[in-house]
């Protein structure tokens, strides 16, 4: 962790120069949370990630770059094929389990147990393996953010509004499923509503349905952003106040803040799984 | 930084599905099958548990009540026993007793008749008696034959007074 802190240290000492040696810029600050098209390795020079030529559709302009964050989800994508699959493996071995499965175990059968069949009901079984990629995806992405050299992919509103775009695919489709197209739009508006409100209410939930995707979107982005934020600001104080005797203070805060970092991870991961169940469960029983 | 590149968000959806396509077949599918394995094999232990207790407990019940039973079997032949000696040793008793009245009144019986044979012989003696008695004090007086009808008559008369 703490060599993370120096990683960008040394970063943050070279931008400023480059920056025309401005100490109240933040540049410095925002390239360490924002998406690039280069994987820094300091001091060690950077690797220039492959870029395609941007598509035009209709007036949209979409660029399918490779880019530091989309790296990142690949690396944590193969991580957990590749662990995941030994955990199902040692599970063939003997149903007993020992080392990382009993670690993965743990959140499975949490996730299985206290997040779908409490919250959703039997029903919400069907989409168990969704709900447990998305648990240990936006997890693992999360806790690559702490390590050295590593980018926080859902720290990017294009990641979690996928990710949350996906929850809302997930949602309606749900709810299309067990009531029919217009039965489940049509069962929007709570009953006992007086006819004149009806089309009020069916604007205000319809429109509620865009704001829990964006909800979703928001929060994890937030969460993940503000922790890195806090830390590189913290740090970030040895520069501006030109003096290594704030080095330890901010060193320690800094270290702190990583370990809230690690919670807040586990946090997260656990809240944007749990609001997806939840607005399913929402959508299945309706009321 | 809060620029929403759609390429990202494109990678994203596409990186994200494959992944839970894949997940689903190489993980979670194993995974969660060994977990339902196992909860189903541990249910069914406890229920096999759970079985064994009560056919156990059938079983003690069972033996408590059979022993119950033998007891109160054991109580009923010995009371039987006893009631049949008490009415077995009645009945010996009774014709015990019986047996000796009867012996006593025979023996009674004989005694009166062996009482009254003496009797008369002793009557017939003291009449005899008392007639030569008489006879040697009144001297050939009276006929043999009145004389005895006059004793006779007196030792009536005795008996009666006696008897009176």
């Amino acid at each position: 962790m703490w060599i993370n802190n120096l990683v960008v240290m040394a970063d943050t000492l070279k931008h400023p120069e480059a920056s025309h040696g401005n100490g109240e810029s933040s540049s410095w600050l925002l390239h360490h949370i924002a998406d690039s098209r280069t994987i820094d390795l300091e001091p060690f020079g950077h690797i220039t990630l492959p870029q395609f030529p941007p598509i035009h559709i209709g007036g949209i302009t979409i660029d399918l770059s490779i880019t530091k964050h989309v790296f990142f989800m690949w690396l944590v994508s193969i991580i957990l094929i590749v662990v995941l699959s030994l955990v199902a493996r040692s599970y063939k071995k003997s149903v007993v389990p020992h080392g990382l499965a009993n670690l993965v175990e743990v959140f499975v059968v949490f996730i299985r147990d206290e997040i779908i069949l409490s919250v959703i009901g039997k029903e919400g079984l069907k989409y168990l393996h969704y709900f447990l990629t998305l648990f240990f995806f936006i997890l693992l992405c999360n806790l690559f953010g702490l390590v050295p050299y590593g980018a926080t992919a859902t720290g990017n509103l294009a990641v979690t509004g996928g990710l949350a775009f996906l929850s809302f695919i997930l949602i309606q489709l749900a709810g299309i499923k067990k009531h029919g197209l217009i039965g489940y739009y049509k069962g929007l508006v709570p009953h006992g509503v007086p006819a004149f409100v009806a089309p009020v209410m069916f604007v205000v939930e319809f429109l509620g349905l865009f704001a829990k995707a964006f909800a979703l979107t928001i929060r994890l982005f937030a969460n993940m952003t503000a922790g890195h934020i806090v830390i590189l600001a913290l740090i970030g104080l040895i520069f501006v106040f030109k003096s290594v005797f704030v080095a330890p203070i901010s060193i320690a805060f800094a270290i702190f803040i990583n370990l809230l970092e690690i919670l807040v991870a586990f946090i997260q991961a656990y809240i944007f799984t749990m609001l997806t169940a939840l607005f399913v469960g929402l959508s299945i029983h309706q009321h | 930084m809060l620029e929403v590149n759609p390429g990202v968000a494109i990678w994203t959806i596409i990186t994200f599905l494959i992944l839970v396509v894949v997940l689903k077949k190489v993980a979670w599918g194993p995974i969660i099958e060994a977990l339902t394995r196992r909860e189903e094999n541990i249910r069914k232990a406890l229920e096999d548990a759970q079985r064994a207790k009560e056919e156990a407990e059938r079983l003690m019940e069972e033996n408590k009540r059979n022993l119950a039973r033998a007891e109160e079997e054991v109580q009923k032949i010995i009371r039987d026993g006893k009631e049949t000696a008490e009415r077995i040793r009645a009945e010996i008793l009774e014709r015990a007793r019986k047996e000796a009245d009867m012996m006593i009144e025979r023996a009674k019986e004989e005694i009166e008749r062996h009482r009254e044979q003496a009797m008369l012989q002793l009557r017939a003696q003291v009449v005899d008696l008392a007639i030569q008695i008489a006879s040697k004090l009144l001297g050939e007086t009276l006929s043999e034959q009145r004389h005895k009808k006059l004793v006779e008559r007196y030792l009536q008369e005795i008996s009666s007074e006696k008897r009176a």
